[in-house]
């Protein structure tokens, strides 16, 4: 064996797995490992569902653009023109694009992350293997869409004669925070669709509740005190927030938002990848 | 460092049986029985459990395989071989015991799980390759020996939807087959692609058991077990009845085949009923129409004759004809039609199979069974009957006895010099 990478088999000592009910803690903390050992097949998975994303489609990789700035459109003319929402003084094109650009690879994301194990049953009632790398291959597939949109969300700030803040660099961090709620979130309803199908119809439905719930049409400033600073149990608030803050570099930094909406989302993605874990080993048997 | 490939310590696993409807149960459903279970707490008045029906696949299974050896599992649908395998394979939990694997293990469950029509035939390689269990590297190094063995060189950036189902069967395989697991779990995937390739996939799975790796080996072909393995252990119910040399653990497979055959049919728990209002295989019987049943003659005309336990709309049956290794020689199907046929209404409950001249050889062979009726499987059964093929005469010729290959007889003719 020459799987040089491997270091169980490098000492040419056969590793020895044992099989059994998972029980306790120690099983959970194992399984990290299990991981890192199968990285090789979470990049496969990552590469395939980008690269099946956009395959046989006309428009191709502009749809990563399209929605954000067809939704910026739409709400330019209701919610800026027709109702006259407030956007603090920047332009309201701008102002809601700057936050749809995140909300959509959230909301993406969590669409096709709650249905990714069900598509993919075949695949795990056959082989084993971290089932956590389905729904999270969706998310990374969702990352490059992010990364086209957020090139075009700067060339359109640029464009308006803006100058996005320094507050770009967090900009990785935001994300990060999108992520592990989206991951989080997904992962969980992934493994409840597993069992009810209901999730299927349940999570478009909650992702357009999640969209009102979420500062991108309007501003924050809506909310009085404490109701502003309690939204950012949202993870979303906190992300759209600093998404607003960074490229268009108008106001003062949220770091009250950023930092509840960091804590929510990590605890939401603690909360689903254990719950995930602990309903993983029945996925074969009812998938 | 010891030499056991595998262990298996009491290992168990329970399935519990679906709603009827797949298994899953919708949300309502579950919330509800929840809502009781509490209201039920809270009035101090315990409810009875939700009767589940549950299957024990395996049952308390403790067996031991060393390193480098080549095993058989044998056993009927449903004695547990598969799931054997899932739980080696790690894709399900076992209920309770455990079991412990010593070595990389690379399972192959069934060809092509995980080909994604849209990606090419070289993405797919990679994809497959890594969900299979294969460093990137390792796949890069054995990519064109892959390619060469599934004979696709030519597509392989066509996507894998544009593949005709015999080319995408040969890659699926050959990723597999290159594989190099220290223990390799297979099932049931030598039926696949046609007969040159399955010859061609034989020699290789004969290959990585002659190099000493372990494998474990789940087939219905008893003849490929046979040439593969060594050893053989027959399940039944979830327990291993049988662990022996593979001919042995064989022939108690088949004698375990006879016994059920020669019980009531009715009986036997093994079938692939669908349970609801089915009209069931109650017996079924070849005979030399006049003669005895169960001995008939090669070359003489036979009747088959299944009983069946109820009359239902738009019946059809489908028997085919295995040889003593388990090798299917012959398919009777009903559903494919021919102006001699009849649908009789004064048959009453059983369907007749007439056949004006056996064609088989001396030997002994059994009969499996599909009954079918409302568009929909009623029943079936594999060894519904064995029967004993007496030596006979084709076309005027005798037929070939003892040492002659093949299970056929054909009317043929001769030119000879002289």
């Amino acid at each position: 064996m020459s799987a040089r990478g491997d270091s169980a088999q490098a000492v040419g000592r056969p590793e020895a797995v044992r099989l059994q009910p998972t029980r306790g803690l120690f099983g959970r903390m194992a399984s990290a490992r299990e991981l890192w050992r199968y990285r090789d097949l979470a990049l496969q998975i990552a590469a395939r569902d980008v690269t099946v994303k956009y395959r046989q489609t006309a428009l191709g990789v502009a749809w990563a653009i399209l929605q954000p700035l067809g939704f910026m459109l739409v709400f330019s003319l209701f919610f800026g023109n027709l109702a006259g929402i407030s956007s603090n003084g920047i332009p309201y094109p701008l102002f809601s694009l700057a936050a749809l650009v995140p909300w959509t690879f959230f909301a993406g994301s969590l669409l096709l992350a709650s249905d990714s194990l069900v598509t993919n049953a075949a695949l795990v009632s056959k082989i084993y293997f971290p089932r956590i790398f389905i729904p999270a291959g969706v998310v990374v597939a969702g990352l490059v869409d992010l990364g086209i949109s957020t090139a075009i969300l700067f060339a359109v700030v640029l464009g308006w004669g803006l100058t996005p803040s320094p507050g770009v660099l967090l900009l990785p961090a935001l994300v990060a925070v999108a992520c592990a709620a989206v991951l989080g979130v997904g992962a969980a309803l992934a493994a409840v669709n597993v069992r009810y199908r209901d999730v299927r119809y349940v999570v478009p439905f909650a992702v357009q509740l999640w969209l009102f719930a979420t500062p991108v049409a309007y501003p924050i400033t809506l909310l009085d005190e404490p109701w502003r600073t309690l939204s950012a149990v949202n993870p979303m608030v906190g992300v759209v927030e600093g998404f607003r803050w960074a490229v268009l570099g108008e106001t003062a930094a949220p770091w009250d938002l950023i930092g509840i909406s960091t804590a929510s989302a990590a605890l939401l993605a603690v909360a689903g990848l254990v719950y995930f874990h602990r309903a993983e080993r029945d996925f074969a048997d009812i998938v | 460092m010891s030499d056991v490939a595998i262990e298996t310590n009491r290992l168990a696993k329970r399935y519990t049986l679906g709603t009827g409807r797949r298994g899953y149960d919708t949300l309502r459903e579950s919330l509800v029985a929840t809502a009781r279970r509490s209201l039920g707490r809270l009035t101090r008045r315990p409810t009875p459990p939700l009767p589940e029906e549950t299957l024990w696949a395996l049952r308390e299974l403790t067996i031991e395989i060393g390193h480098g050896e080549v095993v058989g599992l044998i056993g009927h649908n449903g004695a547990g071989k598969s799931t054997l395998l899932k739980i080696l394979s790690r894709i399900t939990e076992p209920t309770s015991g455990w079991a412990e694997v010593h070595g990389r293990v690379g399972s192959l469950l069934e060809v092509g799980t995980g080909f994604h029509p849209e990606l090419t035939g070289r993405e797919n390689v990679f994809l497959n390759g890594a969900i299979l269990g294969m460093r990137r590297a390792e796949i890069r190094r054995r990519f064109d020996e892959i390619v060469a063995f599934a004979d696709i060189e030519r597509f392989l950036d066509t996507p894998v939807k544009r593949y005709s189902s015999g080319m995408s069967v040969r890659l699926a395989f050959a990723v597999a087959a290159h594989l190099e697991p220290e223990i390799l779990l297979v099932d049931e995937v030598l039926a696949v692609g046609d007969a040159a390739f399955q010859r061609k996939s034989l020699g290789k799975m004969g290959e990585v058991a002659r190099e000493g790796r372990t494998v474990v080996f789940v087939s219905h072909n008893l003849a490929v077990i046979q040439a593969l393995c060594t050893r053989g252990i027959l399940l039944e119910g979830g327990r291993a009845v049988a662990d022996a040399p593979v001919e042995e653990a064989i022939d108690c497979y088949l004698r375990g085949l006879e016994r059920a055959a020669s019980a009531d049919l009715l009986a036997r728990t093994d079938r692939d009923s669908r349970g609801w209002e089915a009209s069931l295989i109650r017996g079924l019987e070849v005979r030399n129409p006049g003669g005895a049943a169960d001995v008939v003659v090669g070359g003489r005309p036979v009747r088959i004759a299944v009983a069946v336990t109820e009359v239902v709309p738009m019946m059809e049956c489908r028997l085919t004809i295995v040889n003593s290794l388990g090798q299917p020689i012959a398919t009777l199907d009903s559903e494919v039609s021919a102006p001699a046929d009849v649908r009789d209404g004064e048959l009453g409950p059983r369907i007749e199979c007439d056949l004006e001249a056996l064609p088989l050889l001396p030997g002994r062979y059994r009969i499996d069974v599909l009954l079918k009726g409302r568009r929909q499987i009623q029943d079936g059964l594999q060894a519904a009957a064995f029967f004993d093929v007496e030596p006979g005469v084709i076309d005027e010729r005798p037929m070939p006895t003892a040492g002659s290959d093949g299970d056929i007889a054909l009317a043929h003719r001769w030119r000879l010099p002289g």
